[in-house]
């Protein structure tokens, strides 16, 4: 036996080690010197100086150039939010009323996509409607529907609805999960009381999946408002959003301090946003939900 | 006349018959169980009479006008479901207000209205509970008076006592018949408990495999159950093996060394069955079934025995009477009146 006295519980701790390591290692480490990146100094020929300075910051807050960028961000991301939420709720309750065998195979379809690249996605949008050449474009030019072509790539309309698509089964997977906890027979004590199926639906069911809304709505706005593969597709370089507008300053001004700046700030943004209002969410349904 | 009238109503899942040829007047103010083991047919009965199933074939009348087609958001009933189906994100005065705002009551009449439904239920000062707040017993009391403050013609209840513990349960079972006297509301219960529908009911629908057994009141269907199903269902029966024989120019039941005189009726073989509360210890007589005490329990207010006779194993209930009662190992004589036995004869089955 050994002499020494072992740590109380040595076992938990020593099998959590490697995960921490690797933690500590690809997210802390690369995210303080990413803080610190955002304080360093560059010039046009100096390149960056490991010095103190605020100057990324004092530029990021008095230009508006900046403004913008970050009210786009966040207007798309909104925007977006809102439009899963619309599609998504009903699409999830629609999926619930299913019977046996349709209710798994469009579960599948709804959930299968999360399974293909974003980046394959996007671009299938990017086909359709693509300028001249887009198919769905061709097509309704040449029926004579529209004479030009419906404008959709570089235009936040087409990112809004790209990013949409792209996060829709975040927003359904949520909505359904709060239905799952909907008990199965509350509509027909809501229509043996007299109410109609859309009182129901205003008054019962929206209700009580509201939280799954919300939370699906937390989880698909971060994503958006970070996302970087579907703003560069559609808005490309005419349309910058800050995560696009991080990866230019790193890797085509080479400016790395502004980068950084850029891309600590959208962070810090976004998780007060969704620390805040998730806290909101759960003070306003702690009464009647667990 | 009948308030209620459901008539040959059948009801078919795909190729399985989950409700056959239901046919039942009830009469207004009178409460009805449907009784029968589960997936018997009770609550898809009950949910064609509130309309969220449409039967297959039949009629369901109530006050001679056709409920079926009417739809269930007009057909005025309340119903408790077994799971309570409160509103989760609206209060206990919520909850009941809400089928009073959809039949557009003003709110003054409708706040007295949740108040009364509230007190009536004893649930006085628990109006601004959540339900997930509250017990199961008091769950059970919102959804009664959610269901009841609408003032329906036909008040559906289904199981709405199994999810409580057996003490609360007994307590709800008074309080329930006690409101259902008070208000007069016409009440079709469901449930498997045979005790709770003997408790509540005025006449008791015994139902097996989707198919009407017997309809009753609890006296006649426990007493004289028509069917071997009834007997069994409705509490312990002993059955003994029997044959009706002419002998020395009479009819005789034969059981055992047994030879009884034997009703009017046919020879041939038949089934004794009796209650184990109306069996009991005789002396050593020649015409008394012969048997051995195996075990004896002592349940408080009466003994459990159980024995093994000369027609098989044998059930005894005795009050607890203060009389000596046989011990366990001790041979035993077993007795009963003529009057409280059944016999059914062979290829009878229901
Ligand atoms: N929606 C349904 N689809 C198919 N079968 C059903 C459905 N509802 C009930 N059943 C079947 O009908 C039978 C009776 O069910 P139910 O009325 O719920 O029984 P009980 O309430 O007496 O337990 C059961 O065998 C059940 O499996
Ligand atoms: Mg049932």
């Amino acid at each position: 036996m050994s002499a020494a006295a072992p740590a109380r519980y040595p076992v938990p701790w020593k099998l959590l080690l490697p995960a921490l390591m690797l933690f500590i290692a690809v997210v802390l480490i690369p995210l303080a010197m990413t803080i610190m990146l955002s304080f360093h100094k560059w010039g046009q020929y100096t390149g960056i100086e490991p010095v103190f300075i605020l100057e990324n910051w004092r530029e990021i807050w008095s230009d508006s150039y900046f403004h913008e960028m970050f009210l786009r961000t966040f207007r798309i991301a909104v925007a977006a939010t809102l439009l899963t939420a619309i599609c998504g709720a009903p699409e999830a309750y629609i999926l619930n009323r299913m019977r046996a065998p349709w209710k798994g195979i469009f579960l599948l379809i709804i959930l299968g996509p999360l399974l293909i690249s974003v980046v394959a996605r996007t671009l299938g949008w990017a086909l359709l409607f693509g300028g001249q050449n887009g198919i769905a474009n061709k097509a309704l030019m040449s029926i004579g529907l529209i004479d030009t072509p419906i404008p959709f790539m570089f235009t936040e309309t087409g990112v809004i609805i790209a990013l949409a698509h792209v996060m829709m089964p975040f927003m359904v997977l949520s909505v359904w999960a709060a239905l799952q906890r909907v008990d199965p027979q509350i509509e027909n004590a809501a229509m043996s009381l007299g109410a109609g199926p859309l009182t129901i639906i205003r008054r019962i069911i929206l209700p009580q999946i509201m939280p799954g809304i919300l939370s699906g709505g937390i989880i698909v706005f971060s994503l958006c408002a970070s996302a970087f593969a579907t703003p560069a597709i559609i808005g490309g370089r005419r349309l910058k959003v800050a995560a696009t507008l991080a990866y230019d300053e790193f890797l085509n001004t080479l400016n790395w301090p502004l980068g950084a700046a850029v891309a600590v700030l959208l962070l810090m943004a976004i998780v007060l946003i969704v620390v805040s209002s998730n806290a909101l969410i759960e003070r306003r349904y702690a009464e009647a939900f667990r | 006349m009948a308030f209620l009238a459901l008539d040959h109503v059948n009801k078919r899942f795909g190729d399985h018959i989950a409700v056959e040829d239901f046919t039942l007047s009830v009469k207004k103010g009178e409460f009805i169980s449907l009784l029968g083991p589960s997936g018997c047919g009770k609550t898809t009965t009950l949910q064609m009479i509130a309309g969220f199933v449409d039967p297959t074939a039949g009629s369901i009348h109530l006050e001679g006008r056709d409920l079926l087609s009417t739809k269930p958001a007009q057909r005025g009933l309340g119903i408790v479901f077994q799971s309570y189906a409160l509103f989760p994100h609206m209060t206990a005065s919520e909850n009941i207000a809400f089928g009073l705002e959809m039949r557009g009551i003003a709110r003054a009449e409708r706040e007295g209205k949740v108040r009364d439904a509230l007190a009536m239920v004893g649930l006085d000062g628990y109006g601004d509970r959540y339900p997930r707040r509250m017990s199961g017993g008091q769950q059970q009391r919102v959804a009664l008076a959610r269901a009841l403050v609408i003032k329906p013609d036909v008040l559906l209840l289904d199981e709405p006592l199994s999810n409580l513990d057996a003490k609360l349960r007994e307590d709800m079972q008074i309080e329930l018949r006690q409101i259902q006297r008070n208000l007069g509301t016409t009440t079709v219960l469901v449930t498997h408990d045979q005790t709770e529908a003997m408790a509540l009911s005025d006449r008791i629908v015994v139902m097996s495999k989707g198919r009407i057994e017997q309809i009753g009141t609890p006296q006649e269907t426990y007493e004289r159950p028509a069917s071997a199903f009834v007997s069994q269902f409705l509490g312990k029966t002993n059955e003994f093996p029997a044959e009706i024989r002419l002998s020395d120019g009479a009819q005789k039941l034969i059981f055992g060394s047994c030879e009884w005189q034997a009703p009017a009726g046919p020879s041939g073989p038949v089934t004794v069955t009796v209650r184990p509360e109306k069996v009991g210890f005789a002396s050593p007589k020649s015409d008394s079934l012969k048997g051995r005490v195996v075990s004896r329990i002592f349940q408080g207010n009466h003994w459990l025995f159980q024995c093994e006779t000369e027609c098989g194993p044998a059930i005894v209930v005795r009050q607890n009477n203060g009389e000596p009662q046989p011990e366990e190992g001790e041979t035993v004589s077993l007795i009963w009146r003529k009057d409280d036995m059944g016999l059914r004869r062979a290829g009878e089955s229901r």
